[in-house]
């Protein structure tokens, strides 16, 4: 079975899905990332699909959950990149993914993460604010003091 | 008259089998020149098909031909198993409902996305599940 590589970017996870999916690997990612989440602290992520070119219903699925899981782990999900063929065809097959983010492009997609992250007062990725000192890092204000 | 070619026969035994015969029925789809969304369709409607013979069957075949009649050109898929049967076809056709922890939109998707739809099922026997997508 092929797993799909997850990235940290900054406090962001990337996903690029290049391979062909088969069900375990939908699984795996999941739980992946889960783990990634939390061990990172990651506060974004983004899954680029532009490569994928059929998403059917246990695929599909797999957004939903993502978006759901990480969510309960305080990070949020944007799918970016989906074909014009594969949302009329997603359309047409009934599923709906509400709840999941999504963007044109990759470029789209972490500027919705940037923007859900300022609202927390958090840094995503390479947009450090000057203002803001990081909370988790450094073991507090010593540095700035 | 319907013309039938190039006839191909797939084992479905694993998640690998499912991807093999997307692969399959996108080859013989851009053949005949299906337009992408159509091509689309019908992968997405075969990985359904594909993965109910495999989870709902337990094992089983696709087999893709390509299919010429008044001009035009299709891909016939049949996904065939020996598995448990369908006891109630329009209850599995109705869209959310699943005997397992699927969305239950397999089956009801796949006829939407296809032109020609056709269930063969008998308690205890097996499952036969046709579809074609003709090009426009
Ligand atoms: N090949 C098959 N053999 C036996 N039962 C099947 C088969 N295909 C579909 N079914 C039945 O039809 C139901 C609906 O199928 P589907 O719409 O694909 O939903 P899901 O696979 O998510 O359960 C299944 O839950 C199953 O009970
Ligand atoms: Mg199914």
């Amino acid at each position: 079975m092929e797993r799909v590589p997850v990235l940290s970017l900054g406090d962001a996870l990337l996903v690029s899905i290049q391979v062909d999916l088969q069900d375990n690997t939908v699984l795996a990612l999941q739980e992946d990332l889960a783990e990634r989440i939390v061990s990172t602290g990651a506060r974004g992520v983004l899954i680029d699909i532009s490569a994928v070119d059929i998403v059917d219903s246990f695929i599909g699925r797999m957004f939903a959950s993502i978006a759901a899981l990480s969510r309960l782990l305080d990070a949020e999900t944007v799918v970016v990149g989906m074909r014009p063929a594969v949302a009329i065809t997603l359309v047409e097959l009934g599923l709906s993914l509400d709840g999941v983010r999504t963007a044109l492009d990759v470029e789209r997609g972490m500027k919705i993460l940037r923007a859900l992250s300022d609202r927390r007062g958090l840094p995503v990725a390479d947009e450090l604010d000057d203002d803001l000192v990081p909370v988790a890092e450094g073991g507090g204000p010593a540095a700035g003091a | 008259m319907t013309t039938s070619t190039g006839v191909e026969e797939l084992p479905i035994r694993t998640g690998d089998d499912v991807v093999r015969v997307r692969q399959l029925v996108r080859a013989r789809a851009q053949e005949v020149r299906l337009s992408l969304v159509d091509q689309t369709k019908l992968v997405t409607a075969a990985s359904e098909l594909a993965r109910n013979t495999l989870v709902h069957g337990g094992s089983g075949t696709a087999t893709v031909e390509t299919l010429t009649r008044d001009g035009r050109s299709g891909i016939r898929a049949v996904f065939a198993d020996e598995g448990p049967g369908i006891p109630d076809v329009d209850q599995a056709l109705t869209p959310g409902w699943t005997s397992g922890s699927g969305l239950g939109l397999g089956l009801s998707g796949a006829r939407k996305l296809v032109d020609e739809f056709a269930i063969d099922t008998a308690v205890g026997r097996g499952t036969t599940v046709t579809v074609v997508k003709w090009t426009r």
